[in-house]
């Protein structure tokens, strides 16, 4: 038989790039957030480049990290998840509420209304066929106001007690970084093994790519799409009791447009809205260069923190239109 | 003979009332290529479905491997050992071809972890088998689509499958890649493999199939070794014609109006090529002519159409009306110069169902409506007034909706669309596909009607009676090429039959 390594050259579609591993959408973002640091440190001196100051950036950047890395997995089986914002003070808010009956409560009660929460978000996407964006609306608005009536509609903030394990774990340090940002590391460097590594992660892939062609592959389609969302809603309820353990209280108002916050960062890092490719190495970048574009903008006493979501829906724009060019051009 | 590998036994399946299988039956054997032929909603795709689980039969059984089977899902069949692959390639285009070939099923270390470098060594190796050398970290969508389609192929047989279906396969791939693709079908063939090969090409039925059966009408209308038959008997066998005595004049009710064409035309295409799909069709059309487009399935009937009208892009080829072309020929252009189509799929390209009958029909003549971007609804109504009567269109009102009305009524509609526009030509597409008899009748003396009032007509229809009677002029397309272009009395059904059934240039059999 003839072999057919040729074909791929001759019948129009046109190579953007032989190897999986290197893409420059993919590598774009990393590329920025070099650049930012360099000026940054150039520009500012010792008041960014400070040890002090880039560990304050790598804490801020660790709820978010959770939230994104969630999210992640949801945009790439070609879905939204649009209530991880009130999530993050629905679990915030039950993690002081249940620090009264100590650590574990505390920790456990949240992460289970979370992870109910993602479950049924999930079975309402994948089993039942209704789409993400309505059924996220639907439980973005159900777990905010879940949280203000365990907060009594705000008027009652729940707090947690100093002397509570909770307390000491969530504002230890370690080598100079507070705890949230090694626990972000080490559930990023899980979730990486699990998207890259196993059957669930590829599956994830391939839902978003070609939903149909994965179901006629065999693949469990329904229960990929449901379980992305519990992985969604769980990162999430981490970050919220991460935040609660660092403020030592649960506010039901905070993580508002947190939601579009994560979304940004993943779509910043090169992950397709319309699922089917993406990497977490590029949502870290992406959060990364959210957050450090927002430091830099503090520093510049001049402007106020609104620039920041200017600068941030720049980013957003052009990373789409570089995105959707390279797909069209992927797809000829 | 051995037991069938799949024995399909009288299988009957209704859709709200309509028959779309009527005691099918069909053996398929170990080792066997068996050809699957029939026109357009002849019940190909019916079968198809019902054999791998997709619809449930409503009357017959179904045995493989000599026991009786009914798979509640095409994934049962796959497990079971009955894979199909499928006109479009079913596979997820931006992963790699390894990932294609494995997902789902990808080897694992011992901490549960797939093994990345086994998974790409095992891939290699199990497309050398077929003859094919890719990198297989490669993404899948980037490769050509018939090492894609074999992919799907390597990937439909490592799961140990006994019986491959192929729904029309070759259909979007170049020569040099059907020939690679028909080499695997014979490499299944080898390995004992029962392979059921969907196609409207008659030239792969008679180079790699041992066994064919004709599907017409929801049943069976032939079945028998490839060898012995021939090509004619087959075409004849597929369009329902028998060729010993075809009826002339009878079913049809177009006039006999059929001028010679005379002067310079109306409509000129000149080698309009689509690869792989049309290979240098050029079309004339003058001013008050029927001319007649014939051909199988998926002999580029259609895309000729599209092509002229602008709805696809040409790799070359042009279009003029009246000697003048647009630098951008797309449907407004085409529209603009002069040309009207009424697409094949009433639905689907057409009638916008939720919407009134006065708004369909308006609603490609609305930019000629407007004054200062409004519209006067006086204009409209006086428009689809003329076109109601004229078209003899029954309505309870203009503001009745489309959705509500009978098949043959949403065809005038559109009808009604494209000639307040005053169009010089009309390309109808399969314009009376679906209808009822009345309405049929009515259709076709429409269009003689209208080419006597001078207007150039492109008829495209599967069936033959209505080409070689409504037609002054028939071009016969095979696989995508122009073949015979036949003048007033080389118009019959036998004469089409015969250059449909020529084997192309470098076809064997």
């Amino acid at each position: 038989m003839t072999a057919v390594e040729t074909t791929a050259a001759t019948t129009g579609h046109r190579t953007v790039t032989g190897r999986l591993w290197w893409r420059p959408d993919r590598a774009g973002t990393p590329i920025v957030l070099a650049l930012v640091l360099i000026v940054g440190s150039l520009v500012f001196g010792d008041s960014f480049a400070s040890g002090r100051n880039l560990g304050n950036i790598a804490l801020d950047s660790s709820y978010l990290l959770l939230i994104a890395t969630g999210m992640t997995f949801v945009v790439l089986s070609g879905g939204i998840d649009l209530s991880v914002g009130s999530l993050l003070a629905l679990s915030g808010v039950l993690t002081a509420y249940g620090a009264q009956w100590g650590t574990l409560t505390a920790v456990l009660l949240p992460l289970a209304v979370c992870g109910v929460i993602g479950l049924v978000n999930g079975l309402l996407i994948g089993t039942a066929g209704i789409a993400p964006f309505i059924v996220t609306l639907a439980s973005l608005l159900f777990a905010r106001g879940l949280a203000f009536a365990v907060a009594d509609e705000g008027n009652k903030v729940h707090l947690i007690p100093a002397d509570l394990a909770l307390t000491r774990l969530g504002q230890a340090r370690w080598l100079g970084l507070s705890a949230p940002v090694w626990f972000a590391l080490v559930v990023f460097a899980a979730a990486v093994v699990v998207l890259n590594r196993t059957r669930f992660g590829q599956s994830t892939f391939a839902v978003g790519d070609n939903l149909e062609a994965a179901g006629l592959m065999g693949l469990p389609t329904a229960r990929v799409r449901v379980l992305v969302y519990v992985v969604s809603a769980l990162l999430t309820g981490i970050a919220g009791v991460l935040v609660a353990a660092q403020t030592q209280s649960g506010l039901p108002t905070i993580g508002e447009g947190r939601e579009l916050e994560a979304i940004a960062a993943v779509v910043i890092g090169g992950t397709l809205l319309t699922g089917g490719a993406g990497s977490l190495a590029g949502t870290l970048a992406g959060v990364l260069l959210l957050k450090v574009i927002q430091n830099l903008i503090n520093q510049v006493g001049t402007l106020t923190s609104y620039y920041q979501q200017v600068v941030s829906g720049t980013f957003l724009i052009v990373v789409v239109l570089i995105q959707s060019r390279l797909t069209r051009r992927r797809m000829r | 003979m051995s037991i069938p590998a799949l024995d399909v036994r009288t299988v009957s399946k209704h859709f709200a009332g309509v028959r779309a299988l009527t005691d099918v039956s069909l053996e398929l054997f170990p080792g066997e290529v068996h050809a699957l032929v029939g026109e357009n909603g002849a019940g190909k795709s019916t079968l198809i479905k019902v054999i791998t689980g997709v619809y449930r039969p409503d009357d017959g059984e179904m045995h493989y491997l000599g026991e009786p089977a009914a798979f509640a899902h095409p994934r049962d069949a796959q497990t079971a050992g009955v894979s199909t692959i499928y006109q479009e390639i079913n596979l997820v285009p931006m992963r790699s071809v390894a990932a294609n070939l494995y997902l789902g099923r990808e080897p694992v270390n011992r901490f549960g972890l797939i093994d990345f470098r086994r998974m790409h060594r095992e891939a290699g190796e199990l497309l050398a088998g077929y003859g094919i050398t890719v990198d297989v970290r490669r993404r899948l969508g980037e490769l050509g689509l018939g090492v894609q389609q074999m992919i799907a192929v390597a990937r439909a047989l490592s799961t140990e499958a006994r019986v491959v279906i192929m729904d029309e396969p070759t259909s979007s791939l170049e020569p040099r890649e059907v020939d690679l693709l028909l080499d695997v079908v014979a490499l299944l063939r080898r390995r004992q493999i029962a392979v059921l090969y969907v196609t409207h090409k008659l030239d792969e039925v008679f180079r790699i199939c041992d066994r064919v059966t004709v599907l017409r009408d929801g049943r069976v209308a032939h079945t028998g070794p490839v060898t012995g038959t021939s090509r004619l008997r087959l075409v004849a066998t597929m369009l329902g014609r028998d060729i010993d005595q075809i009826r002339r004049h009878g079913a049809t009710t177009f006039g006999d109006h059929r001028p010679a064409a005379t002067g310079t035309p109306v409509l000129r295409a000149e080698g309009l090529t689509r690869r792989p799909l049309l290979d240098g069709v050029s079309v004339e059309v003058h001013a008050g002519e029927v001319v007649g487009l014939a051909g199988l399935l998926g002999s580029g009937r259609t895309e000729t159409a599209k092509a002229v009208f602008g709805a696809d892009r040409l790799d070359e080829g042009a279009v003029t009306v009246d000697g003048g072309s647009a630098r951008r020929w797309n449907p407004a252009a085409a529209i603009r110069s002069g040309i009207g189509m009424v697409p094949e799929d009433r639905k689907a390209e057409g009638i916008v169902g939720d919407l009134s009958v006065r708004d369909n029909i308006v609603l490609a003549a609305l930019p000629r409506l407007t004054t200062a971007g409004f519209l006067s609804r006086r204009r409209e109504d006086a428009i689809v007034d003329t076109f109601v009567r004229r078209l003899r269109i029954k309505i309870t009102g203009p503001g009745q909706r489309v959705r509500e009305l009978s098949g043959g009524n949403q065809q005038k509609v559109l009808l009604a669309r494209m000639l307040c526009l005053h169009p010089r030509v009309l390309i109808l597409d399969e314009p009376t596909r679906g209808i009822d008899v009345g309405a049929k009748a009515e259709i076709q003396a429409l269009i003689s009607e209208l080419a006597t009032l001078g207007l150039g007509v492109l008829l495209i229809s599967s069936e033959l009676e209505e080409v070689v009677e409504g037609a002054g002029r028939v071009l016969v397309l095979r696989d995508g090429a122009l073949v015979a272009v036949l003048h007033d009395d080389e118009v019959s059904e036998a004469r089409i039959m015969r250059e449909i059934a020529q084997a192309s240039e470098g076809g064997t059999a």
